[in-house]
């Protein structure tokens, strides 16, 4: 029988070259699917489930409402809407949308798209009232915000 | 002189990683992941002060459903889940005038909706994804597609051929939903 001989060189130690490439690439992918985040959201968000989603086509267009009871308890518990950092009233959505549409191009600006993020114990009092206000800011094209549910 | 053999030692990469590290967490912190998804409805156009509605829509052609603020569902006089909702409305659109007491057809049936202004959100969801279903359920039945294929439609990606499709379902079943004034009771 062949006796073994200890190899005298240590295990090379693995290559760790190809490891910033790797981490790099995983930067990249989430430097793509994510977005900054613009705003600190300062009402409660749970986003109701829903089957039926499709997606926003241009995500330029979209300008964002959140609804929903206030995350800070002195706040109080009625619901109330935010639009970019500040909390609002159902009459100050037209001023929102004017202002939003004018940040996009003349030719875009028909085509607004307003999200509407709503916490699912909001009642559709208030909604309506934004609702109301967005018919009359003209801004008709509405998307509420859903989550995915697998049908069963 | 002799040549000097040595070659250029290599810049130690090994704190690469790190930093690269570093930028990745900063990223997953202060980024979100877009999703923008949900349900897509587009409101009526702005009612002009003392402007007259006229509607000529038989009580046939309407699918009344109500929400109250205890969120439940009345359909057409009677109690119902929203489970049943989907395969009711899919009824009542689909009809072609054989139920004398449904639709003429889908292109004069509209579904109304009227909720309290104590009706949930959650609730209120649940009936539009409803009410949806069974449109895109019959558009896309009316295309030959499977649903999910419906939904991921997107008319840019899409061939001419498909698009006609779309647009023919879509003119085959236009989405009539005429939402009322809620009701005042549980404010």
């Amino acid at each position: 029988m062949a006796t073994f001989k200890k190899s005298e060189k240590p295990t090379p130690a693995i290559s760790t070259a190809s490891l910033p490439d790797i981490v790099f690439m995983l930067l990249f992918f989430f430097m793509v699917v994510t977005k900054m985040r613009e705003q600190e959201i300062n009402v409660k968000q749970r986003i109701p489930e829903a089957t039926q989603l499709q997606t926003i086509e241009q995500k330029s267009l979209v300008s964002y409402i959140y609804v929903g009871e206030p995350k800070k308890r002195s706040m109080g518990k009625e619901a109330r809407i935010q639009v970019n950092d500040v909390f609002t009233t159902p009459e100050g959505i037209p001023q929102y949308v004017q202002q939003e549409r004018s940040k996009l191009k003349e030719n875009e600006r028909p085509l607004i798209t307003m999200s509407l993020k709503v916490d699912e114990a909001v009642k559709m009092g208030l909604l309506t009232d934004v609702k109301l206000q967005l018919r009359e800011a003209d801004a008709r094209k509405i998307n509420y915000s859903t989550r995915k549910i697998k049908e069963d | 002189m002799a040549i000097d053999k040595k070659k250029i030692p290599e810049v130690n990469a090994g704190s690469m990683a790190d930093i690269a590290f570093l930028l990745l967490i900063f990223f997953l912190v202060t980024t979100t992941i877009a999703s923008d998804k949900g349900l897509t409805i587009t409101l009526p156009p702005k009612r002009e002060k003392d402007q007259k509605i006229e509607a000529k829509v038989k009580e046939r052609d309407v699918f009344n459903v109500l929400v109250n603020f205890k969120n439940q569902l009345l359909v057409e006089g009677k109690r119902m889940n929203v489970k049943d909702l989907k395969e009711a409305v899919k009824r009542f659109i689909d009809n072609n005038g054989k139920d004398p007491d449904l639709s003429v057809n889908p292109e004069k049936a509209v579904v109304s909706l009227k909720t309290d202004r104590g009706t949930n959100y959650k609730t209120y969801i649940s009936i539009l994804d409803a009410i949806k279903a069974a449109y895109h359920e019959l558009r896309a039945k009316h295309m030959g597609i499977t649903v999910d294929e419906y939904l991921a439609f997107d008319a840019k990606k899409a061939n001419k051929a498909m698009k006609v499709k779309y647009d023919n379902a879509r003119k085959a079943y236009p989405l009539n939903i005429s939402e009322a004034e809620p009701t005042q009771i549980g404010k």
